[in-house]
């Protein structure tokens, strides 16, 4: 307890920054949809004379841009990249920041087991994950409330979309954590993120554009594609199980290789 | 109570409670040595030294008890109990100091404090202050803003603030003023007495030598020898200087001298063997000055280490 305590506290300000950052993109977009909205017409020529190719790269060729519904979807792929960030963020640093910054010797002397410690940080990873998360759900839904006019709400196909939140943010702190505990130290944080969030997102751009399943499908931005819960008004389930799969291959990797770690020593 | 331990024959102090067993203990880092085949015990309510140079492998061994690292073969046995297995059982009752120390980004003295006393099972408040108050460590300053010197300090309290059973030392002087060194000594005693069996790190013989019953020298990663400090110096060579004239230093080749040497009118050497045939022979001289002496561990440690 008194771990998941401290270590919840320095996530803190994190937490907060990306919940309002991620909050400023949301009321960014819901504002411009507004002005869209009005010149549907308009956008959709505008989008014609794009590539088809590229509107299947940025994941909008399926996107009716006139409903509030299909607009949200835009927005939501750059929730889900900062999401992404701040989850795989946590993931690389849950472990190794003790490590790179030589506290490791302190906290791993106390008489917890290593088991206990990285249940702890987790579990402090998930309630600030979490806890923007739900910040996010809240203001999606006063947003869409807000801006909607007239138009009705189809409340599955977003619930759908908010819900996936959880389970995307549960891969990349796995997979980051997994790959913090592969390598023998990690240097610095925030570029692995990036790498890793930006690395997958293009691939399934990629992959989406070739046409054919193949690394796509490892790719978070894969399985849970805004696009297809909007149009279909599912989750695609093959793919949201491999993504749930190789979420929890990654966690139990890393408590065996936490457990069976050697520290590194500051001299 | 150091002479009285010291006294013992090893085969008493086998019949004491072992709190450190280790057995055969290997580990390589890959392929470079960290250390090769160890064996000792430390028996309950010794201060055992542990000597040896930089990369000898010392810290390799406490992060071994500590189960910072794994080993590769081998087996160390803390309060009877496998180290690892029973890791975080046997560490409720060990206090540790690293070498160097490190603590959380902006952090109070006093919280840090506090996080670390939340692991164990006691109400260690009045402690904290004992301690920090012997120490004249300010608990309400950020650890980033304390000097190396004081951070050392947080190191010592933070180590001892649970009052435990067994206190592992890794170099803990560096960086304290001979004030401070003096009243760290004082309390490491004050603790030993109180009962905790403590395993002090250093290579700096001289504290070894002011604070342990018993001392293992270790090199290269193996361990050279384990003996009293007081046996350690009493079997070994003594020092032997003459001040003469006219003193031919061949009268002195017999077997058992070493490191002859004649500077001016002072013959000097060390030996080891009968001390009266060494009278005998300094007596049949003409001789203004005489001594014998103990070497001193430095000096022994340079032996082991040529």
């Amino acid at each position: 307890m008194n771990i998941f305590k401290y270590e919840f506290k320095t996530k803190l300000k994190s937490m907060i920054t990306w919940s309002l950052s991620i909050y400023a993109v949301i009321l960014i977009f819901m504002s411009l949809y507004q002005n869209f909205a009005e010149q549907t017409s308009l956008m959709a020529e505008m989008m014609a004379s794009f590539p088809r190719e590229l509107l299947i790269a940025f994941g909008m060729e399926d996107m009716d841009w006139s409903t509030i519904l299909g607009f949200y979807g835009l927005a939501f792929v750059f929730v889900q990249i900062c999401l992404g960030i701040q989850a795989a963020n946590y993931g690389f640093g849950l472990v190794s920041l003790e490590e790179t910054e030589w506290t490791a010797d302190f906290l791993l002397s106390r008489p917890v087991s290593r088991r206990q410690i990285m249940t702890s940080k987790l579990l402090a990873a998930v309630t600030a994950l979490g806890l923007t998360e739900i910040f996010i759900w809240i203001a999606s839904l006063v947003y869409l409330i807000i801006f909607r006019g007239d138009e009705l709400i189809p409340l599955e196909p977003m619930l759908l979309l908010l819900f996936s939140l959880p389970l995307f943010q549960l891969f990349f702190l796995t997979v980051g954590m997994l790959v913090s505990l592969l390598v023998k130290r990690v240097r610095s944080v925030t570029p692995l993120s990036m790498g890793l969030v930006f690395g997958l997102y293009t691939l399934n751009a990629f992959g989406d554009m070739i046409g054919e399943d193949s690394f796509e499908i490892l790719s978070p931005f894969q399985h849970f594609e805004p696009s297809y819960i909007v149009k279909y008004n599912s989750w695609n389930m093959p793919q949201v199980t491999i993504g749930l799969v190789i979420s929890l291959l990654a966690l139990a990797a890393s408590y065996w290789l936490y457990g069976r770690r050697n520290i590194a020593s500051a001299v | 109570m150091e002479l009285g331990k010291a006294n013992k024959t090893d085969a008493v102090r086998d019949a004491n409670k072992s709190i450190i067993e280790v057995s055969h203990l290997t580990k390589y880092y890959g392929k470079s040595r960290g250390i090769v085949d160890i064996s000792f015990n430390v028996v309950e309510g010794e201060i055992f030294g542990f000597i040896g140079p930089n990369g000898a492998g010392k810290s390799t061994t406490i992060r071994l008890f500590m189960s910072l690292i794994y080993p590769t073969s081998g087996q160390a046995k803390i309060f009877g109990k496998d180290c690892i297995k029973y890791g975080p059982e046997i560490r409720q009752e060990i206090g540790y100091l690293p070498s160097e120390v490190f603590y959380y980004e902006g952090m109070k003295v006093r919280d840090l404090l506090k996080y670390s006393a939340s692991f164990y099972k006691k109400d260690c408040t009045k402690r904290i202050n004992e301690l920090a108050s012997l120490m004249e460590l300010e608990l309400d300053r950020r650890i980033d803003d304390l000097s190396y010197g004081n951070k050392k300090k947080v190191g010592i309290v933070q180590g001892l603030l649970h009052q435990p059973k067994l206190i592992v030392l890794d170099e803990p002087t560096a960086g304290l003023d001979p004030l401070m060194q003096h009243n760290f000594f004082n309390l490491i005693r004050e603790e030993n007495k109180r009962g905790a069996t403590v395993f002090f790190s250093s290579h700096i013989l001289s504290e070894v030598q002011r604070l342990c019953s018993r001392v293992a020298i270790i090199k290269e990663g193996k361990i050279m020898r384990i003996q009293d400090i007081k046996t350690l110096q009493r079997e070994n060579y003594k020092k032997v200087r003459i001040v003469a004239e006219n003193l031919d230093p061949r009268r002195f080749e017999v077997a058992g001298v070493a490191n002859l040497e004649k500077v001016d009118g002072t013959l000097s050497f060390f030996f080891k063997g009968d001390i009266n045939l060494m009278a005998r022979l300094i007596s049949e001289s003409r001789v203004t000055d005489a001594t014998i002496e103990d070497l001193s561990l430095e000096e022994i440690f340079m032996h082991y280490y040529k």
